[in-house]
């Protein structure tokens, strides 16, 4: 067993198992420490740009990486899109919700780093998680360069490749020799990536899980009443 | 109707003199932790002023509170889509330096420091960084006894329609003394603002909570809530306010504010209101009805209908007792001497205030003021303190109910004097003020003796009614079985097994009658 299998035939369940399971232990043992930690009581200034770019471009990137890799190739088909549509669809989108990830998350590191409220109050995870998940997206925006040279070339095979991939993985078939000769880029961004999952429970990054959709739907006012009968 | 009970209170402006120890108390029991160094659940602020944090009372600047729109409440704030697309940066999020950079002081180096020419001196310590500070620019409580200059303090928003200018000079300086605490509303904006349905009102007494294991840090309460009473703790990311001291009052003691305060001036106790009106009475059109909107919200616990629906709700004899027999209940509803703060942000408050007679006793000695016919004792409109100011505070603007209430208690202590100075009761200044004598004398014993017994009426909270089993708790108070503040029991815990509740299992035993 080489490297590159153990990267990606091995390391992807390390990281997801650690994520699904980690994240459950944390609410289930230590939901006090399940929450966005929030630091704008402490500086406020220039937040509303950069919190807001930095969690738009999340979110665009995460639901991006979701339906664009894990929608299986026969329904993009039967919706008509060409896989060289679908190629410019990710280069584009991702181009635009990584570049605010890019801003918006060095902004915010940057804060993190230089302001001094914000820094005494930061812990060693906070600065990480920030500075790896900007990373992740500077390596996964220049792999838009890697895809330029494809899509002139009028070549999706790399694309369609790496969604193979990652429907292997969640399918519980992994099979790691789809990546292999895939450009080094591609491959860096996907360890990247991964890791994130595998940080994902041990960072503020739970409270991902807590978006708190629910509130649309309740009434204003709770009560709770403690009488059991 | 739907009758819930209420722990409620009201403080009386006219006797408070500022000595912060409720604030101290407060500060020692609940709030001396790390990220709440800057927290005061109880602060007592100089007014006019523009108080803790700066200008809390301006909506305009924090979109607290609630308004009505198209006929309908709705948070200052907007919509709950609104607030949720905020959640990434709360435009309306104050900010540390809002309320104040907490500090200590180098204490350690006046003993460390090495002899010196000069004498070592303590400099401040930023509590947050940790740094040396150059210099403190705001504090807890900056605007003590009207400190500072006016057309800063002049910034309060109670001032609005005031002729400040006239206010400025020495002469025609006035001051009241503010002590606030969270109002544990009927309505509050914090529980409807809370994105993760943390906050909540306890259903047997109304004290407002945050769920500290649910709290996801989102901090719409913090902007939400119109008095500035929930704060941010930045070391835990939790929000946190005041407790009312719910495990004094569940053993029926009065919360630690009101039983250490030195003026006597803090009362407690139990109010039946009707739920079913909240949401009608808080939409109330008018903001200067909403004062009187309130009072209708209230209900009299003498009433057998009210008892009977109360019951039914399960609420126990003793708190009925407790509400019939309830201070707040006598100087809010009966004599109409006190008033719930700012009644137009409609989150139907529960701390009420006495408004403060503030005479000018040089001037009336000087025979320069108008007063009642003792000769001693002013008009209403002729003491210090403007009624306008007042009004702003207690009843969006509305003078009348304010000028009824002083001249109710000018009233009462006109005839209190006539009875010990002059030895013969004077009952004429009563009718004047739609008073008889008996509620005088009542008022008299409530306010200026204020008893122990009288100021506080809690009853205990009926653990034996909320818990299964009481006796199986016996014994375990401070000690369950996973985390200290969980419930215990979590149906999709990964250890099931483990975590089970803190009660076991056991056939009750059969009731006595």
């Amino acid at each position: 067993m080489d490297l590159h299998l153990i990267v990606f035939g091995v390391y992807p369940y390390i990281a997801l198992a650690t994520f699904l399971l980690g994240s459950w232990i944390r609410f289930d043992h230590e939901q006090y420490t399940w929450k966005s930690d929030s630091s704008q009581l402490l500086s406020k200034k220039g937040m509303r740009f950069a919190s807001n770019v930095f969690h738009i471009g999340m979110l665009g990137i995460f639901f991006g990486h979701l339906i664009g890799l894990l929608t299986p190739h026969s329904v993009f088909q039967a919706l008509g899109i060409s896989d060289m549509a679908h190629q410019y669809m990710a280069m584009y989108a991702g181009g635009v919700f990584g570049l605010m990830v890019i801003i918006g998350g060095t902004l915010l590191w940057l804060r993190r780093l230089t302001n001094p409220r914000v820094r005494a109050a930061s812990r060693w995870m906070d600065i990480n998680i920030l500075g790896w998940l900007v990373g992740t997206a500077i390596v996964g925006f220049s792999t838009i360069f890697w895809s330029m040279g494809h899509a002139a070339k009028g070549d999706p095979t790399v694309m369609l490749r790496l969604a193979e991939w990652a429907q292997s993985i969640v399918t519980l078939q992994p099979n790691p020799e789809l990546l292999r000769g895939v450009d080094w880029i591609y491959k860096l961004h996907i360890f990247l990536g991964l890791s994130v999952f595998l940080f994902f429970p041990f960072t503020r990054l739970v409270h991902i899980w807590s978006a708190p959709i629910g509130y649309l739907f309740r009434a204003y006012q709770i009560v709770r009443a403690r009488r059991t009968a | 109707m739907k009758v819930r009970a209420q722990f409620a209170f009201v403080f009386n402006l006219d006797k408070c003199i500022g000595c912060h120890t409720c604030s101290v108390t407060c500060k020692n029991v609940w709030t001396n932790r790390k990220g709440v160094e800057y927290v005061w659940f109880n602060n007592v602020e100089s007014k006019p002023g523009i108080g803790y944090p700066k200008q809390w009372e301006n909506q305009e600047i924090w979109r607290g509170g609630w308004e009505v729109k198209n006929g309908k409440l709705q948070l200052k704030s907007g919509s709950k889509l609104e607030r949720l697309l905020n959640i990434f940066a709360n435009p309306d999020m104050p900010e540390i330096d809002d309320y104040y950079e907490p500090f200590t002081f180098d204490y350690a180096h006046l003993l460390k420091a090495p002899l010196s020419e000069a004498a070592p001196t303590a400099r401040p310590v930023s509590q947050i960084t940790g740094e040396k500070m150059e210099k403190i620019h705001w504090g807890p409580n900056w605007e003590d006894d009207l400190a500072g200059e006016f057309e800063s303090r002049a910034r309060d928003a109670n001032m609005a329609g005031l002729q400040k200018e006239i206010y400025k000079q020495f002469e025609n300086t006035f001051h009241l003394y503010l002590p606030r605490i969270c109002n544990h509303c009927i309505n509050p904006a914090c529980v409807a603002a809370c994105p993760s349905g943390s906050i909540y009102k306890r259903e047997e007494d109304g004290i407002v909570l945050v769920d500290q294991d649910k709290c996801r840090g989102w901090r719409m309460c913090i902007s939400a809530c119109p008095y500035k009473k929930v704060f941010y703790n930045w070391e835990s990311g939790k929000a946190e306010k005041c407790i009312g001291c719910y495990p004094r009052v569940e053993s029926g003691m009065p919360t630690v504010c009101s039983e250490s305060c030195v003026g006597r001036i803090r009362y407690n106790g139990i109010m039946l209101y009707d739920a079913d009106k909240i949401a009608q009475l808080a939409a109330t059109p008018n903001v200067q009805d909403l004062y009187q909107a309130q009072l209708d919200i209230f209900l009299d616990p003498n009433d057998p209908e009210v008892i009977e629906a109360a019951r039914r709700e399960g609420i126990n004899d003793d708190w009925l007792e407790a509400a019939r027999r309830s201070p707040i209940w006598k100087m809010a509803v009966e004599w109409k001497i006190a008033f719930p703060i700012h009644p137009e942000f409609r989150t139907l408050p529960m701390v009420w205030y006495v408004p403060p007679l503030s005479p000018v006793q040089s001037a009336i000695d000087q025979g320069r003021l108008p007063t009642e016919a003792d000769g001693c004792i002013p008009k209403a409109e002729a003491l210090r303190l403007p009624v306008k100011y007042l009004a702003n505070l207690l009843t969006a603007g509305a003078e009348a109910p304010v000028v009824a209430a002083i001249n109710r208690l000018i009233a009462m202590r006109s005839f209190m004097r006539s009875v010990h100075v002059e030895g013969t009761p004077n009952t004429q200044v009563l009718t004047a003020a739609g008073i008889d004598e008996a509620t005088a004398r009542e008022m008299y014993r409530y306010l200026a003796i204020a008893n122990y017994e009288d100021r506080f009426v809690v009853p205990t909270g009926h653990q034996e009614v909320t818990l299964e089993d009481f006796y199986g708790h016996q014994g375990q108070n401070g000690f369950t079985f996973g985390n200290d503040s969980s419930p215990g029991i979590s149906p999709n815990s990964l250890w099931p097994e483990r975590r089970k509740e803190t009660v076991e299992e056991r056939d009750p035993v059969p009731s006595a009658d």
